[in-house]
């Protein structure tokens, strides 16, 4: 239980690569799994480490995210003191309101950091999900005198998919100071990945904010972080264990089918530490008449009359006689009439497929319909 | 101080539900799992929300530990509130008086200052043993309209089966002229359904002399509606016509959870605006392997099922192992059903521990004996537990067959539960006996 920290989650990442997924919504609010949605992770994480006290920075389609959020009830952070905050943008004599980047977003939340009571703040992203608690990287960052403390996994090549586009990789020493950070590198020779997740004392990271702030910057790992290797003591901490991250519609895609695996949705789901939602009073699950499921996972609140394989049902679908389910990912609320036919295809909420309908992407570019479309 | 409130609900939450055997040995009847999700006790609390209804008090009496972890404070049903809210009210202690609920009119009698602080005009007394959905501002707009003191809630049932029934005889006006408990030769067709409105200034009264009379039942239905018909009070029945099922013995428990399996179930738990809620559990959605087969089922969260579910009813954590098959059965949340088992036409608790090749219950047609298994309980790799029988909470079953000794006392102990499906249990034991493992296992 680390109680002298206070979280805060940045739920303004900007993904183009999510397509329509994000048109409506931020990552944050990304619904994963059957049943979460993104944020629920490194929510989760925080909460289970015992921190009390979180914010959740928002920048823009932060509708479905507060509604998601709702008073942080779910997550046991509807308390008396400190509990869930969530800060929207708004324009004021130091913030012009949209952010451009983190470092905005930072300066427009001084407040709540100033008035925080906890001496650490862990910073995390929210496109990204795993489960872990953060106790022993608090140890190594108190223990090493770390200024900044990153977290990183080190996938191996066959389970990373070439999102390095995308990518921020460290290089360190033997010592585990980071001496140099490459952004989206293209090709690199690193292999250590952030995790876009810090621990950073909550003075040092106030006088940062404020330093960038004054030169004019916006962006918290291009320009803070870069700016200050070598003048600060910057460490990475490695995270053993499944990391998934929503950097495309492809990504989103095999991180949900990655969850079939029974062996990791246990790990992540069913462990000590336990991911935490706001849960809607679904009825369970009704297989009818011929229902033919097979390697998939089936939320609450669904009815099921034909085939389904290697998908992912959230809550509420309903998929008619005949119709036929492939390897794909179906968002709450959609219906798919008889005799259709789905193959690679990710389902925004609130569709409804006609009957023999037939829609058929593959793996590497899933088909994406928007939410609430008849198709 | 409370603000005043039209009605207040009283929800009779203590019954023991004998007859469900094992189901009920460590919680109370309206804590019983229905549906692969709900507890009976989320339909009256959902129906009181969902009718505007945000003060109800909760009387508890029996094995009351479950119950009351599952209600917590009320915020599954939005019956948190400051004004109102869910009030879990056992008996206690009350300087010489302090006694047990003797009787549904004495647990409201006992906590008339309880209701009193909201000071309503009408008090509405429901049961925790039913499962149904009904609006009880009907009820209560009845009542009003009819300026009556007393109104009840009945629902037709088959004439030949009024002689089951508390009977209501009525006027044209459904002003009730007579009440018949179980009547031999039934005058009508109307049940009560054990949900009443009362004027709270009248049927204070009438509580109090009850309370006084020594020789009285302090039973709603026996003492205080005879009573207030004695003295020409005005009683109305207010017929009901939806979906209403008593889930008191096994036969009809499991009867109840099979309705939810048909296309269209006369419940229909879909309903938007009148859903009913729960304390959710904290799981994934569950999972179904390329191995396994679901037929015709109802499954919930947080299971994962590698092997063959066939018209049955899977509560959240469930795991149906590789050539497993579970047909015509109620599996409860967190059961491990293990590879090549069988469970057939039985009801299993939570917890319960199925190793591999065992086989519960028996295929046969619907008319025959359901099997039990209690909470907790473990039944060992190839053990065979045959229809009809109940296996106690927490036993252990062995390969041979051979029953545990908690088990072989109780079933000295009673043998109500369910006729048909004692009977199976009255056989003899096997020379073997219970072996001293099993011993030592049915005590941890």
């Amino acid at each position: 239980m680390i109680r002298e920290a206070f979280g805060m989650i940045y739920a303004g990442e900007q993904i183009i690569n999510l397509r329509e997924l994000v048109e409506l919504r931020a990552v944050g609010a990304l619904p994963i799994g059957g049943r979460y949605r993104v944020i629920d992770f490194p929510l989760s994480n925080m909460v289970n480490t015992g921190i009390r006290n979180v914010a959740v920075i928002t920048n823009r389609n932060y509708n479905s995210l507060m509604d998601h959020l709702g008073s942080g009830k779910s997550w046991d952070l509807s308390r008396k003191s400190d509990g869930l905050f969530i800060l929207t943008p708004y324009a004021n004599r130091d913030n012009p309101g949209i952010s451009l980047g983190l470092i905005d977003a930072l300066k427009g939340s001084m407040d709540y950091i100033r008035r925080a009571k906890q001496e650490y703040c862990i910073l995390s992203g929210s496109y990204i999900i795993y489960n872990r608690v953060f106790d022993d990287m608090m140890r190594f960052h108190v223990e090493n005198g770390a200024d900044l403390t990153i977290l990183y996994d080190r996938p191996s090549s066959e389970n990373y998919d070439g999102e390095r586009y995308n990518d921020v990789r460290l290089n360190m020493d033997n010592t585990g100071v980071v001496t140099n950070i490459e952004i989206h590198p293209g090709l690199s020779a690193l292999d250590r990945i952030s995790m876009d997740t810090y621990i950073i004392r909550k003075d040092i990271l106030i006088y940062l904010v404020e330093e960038s702030v004054a030169k004019g910057e916006h962006h918290f790992v291009e320009d803070l972080i870069r700016g200050n290797i070598g003048r600060l003591k910057v460490m990475g901490f490695e995270h053993t264990g499944y990391v998934g991250r929503m950097h495309s519609v492809a990504a989103y895609y095999k991180v949900n089918m990655d969850f079939l695996d029974t062996k990791l949705q246990k790990a992540l789901f069913r462990g000590r530490n336990r991911i935490f939602t706001k849960v809607k009073d679904e009825v369970p699950a009704k297989y009818i008449g011929e229902s033919r499921v097979r390697n998939s996972i089936v939320a609450n609140g669904c009815i099921i009359e034909g085939e389904v394989e290697n998908s992912i049902l959230f809550r509420g679908v309903y998929v008619g006689k005949g119709a036929n389910v492939r390897n794909s990912i179906l968002l709450p609320g959609t219906e798919v009439n008889d005799n259709a036919e789905l193959q690679y295809v990710v389902i925004d909420k609130n569709v409804s497929v006609r009957n023999r309908s037939r829609l058929i992407g593959n793996a590497e570019f899933p088909v994406v319909i928007r939410k609430g479309a008849m198709v | 101080m409370y603000r005043k409130k039209q009605v207040v609900a009283m929800l009779l939450a203590g019954g023991q539900g004998s007859r469900l055997g094992a189901l009920t040995d460590q919680r109370a009847k309206p804590a019983v799992t229905y549906g692969g999700k709900y507890r009976i006790i989320d339909f009256p609390l959902s129906n009181c929300i969902h009718s505007g209804i945000d003060t109800v008090g909760v009387l508890t009496q029996y094995q009351p530990l479950e119950l009351n972890t599952y209600i917590g404070t009320g915020s599954p049903w939005d019956l948190d509130s400051m004004s109102g809210g869910a009030f879990v009210l056992p008996p206690y202690v009350k300087g010489k008086s302090g006694k047990w609920y003797s009787g549904t009119a004495n647990a409201i009698y006992q906590n008339m200052y309880f209701v009193e602080q909201f000071d309503p005009e009408i008090l509405i007394v429901l049961s925790g043993d039913h499962i149904y959905k009904m609006n009880y501002n009907w009820l209560v707009q009845a009542h009003i309209e009819k300026k009556a003191d007393a109104t009840i809630a009945v629902i037709p049932v088959p004439i030949e089966e009024a002689s089951r029934f508390g009977i209501m005889n009525t006027d044209k006006k459904m002003r009730v002229r007579e009440f018949e408990e179980k009547p031999e030769k039934p005058k009508n067709n109307l049940a009560s359904m054990g949900i009443y409105a009362f004027n709270w200034a009248k049927i204070k009264t009438y509580l109090t002399e009850d309370a006084n009379d020594p020789a009285s039942d302090n039973d709603f239905g026996k003492n205080i509606i005879p009573a207030m018909l004695a003295k020409g009070e005005k009683l109305y029945a207010y017929e009901f016509t939806g979906y209403w099922k008593d889930v008191g013995t096994i036969r009809s428990l499991w009867e109840a959870n099979m309705e939810l399996l048909r296309d269209f179930p006369p419940l229909n738990l879909y309903d938007d605006p009148w859903r009913i809620f729960s304390r959710n559990p904290n799981e994934p959605p569950h999972y179904v392997d390329s191995g396994a087969v679901i037929r015709n089922s109802i499954i919930s969260e947080g299971c994962y099922i590698y092997g063959n579910v066939i018209n049955s009813i899977l509560s959240s954590g469930v795991t149906v192992e590789r050539n497993a098959v579970v047909r015509d059965s109620i599996i409860m949340s967190e059961t491990r059903v293990g590879e090549g088992s069988e469970v057939h036409m039985s009801i299993v608790d939570e917890e319960a521990d199925v190793g591999k090749r065992a086989k519960i219950g028996e295929c046969l047609d619907v008319n025959k004996k359901i099997t039990v298994v209690g909470k907790r309980a473990v039944i060992r790799n190839g053990a065979v537990v045959s229809a009809g029988k109940q296996v106690d909470c927490g036993a252990t079953v062995l390969k041979e067959g051979a029953a545990s000794p908690a088990e072989a006392k109780r079933r000295k102990k009673d043998g109500d539960a369910d006729g048909k499906a004692r009977s199976a249990v009255k056989k003899p034991q096997t020379e073997k006996g219970p072996s001293r493992a099993s011993r030592g296992a049915a005590k941890g």
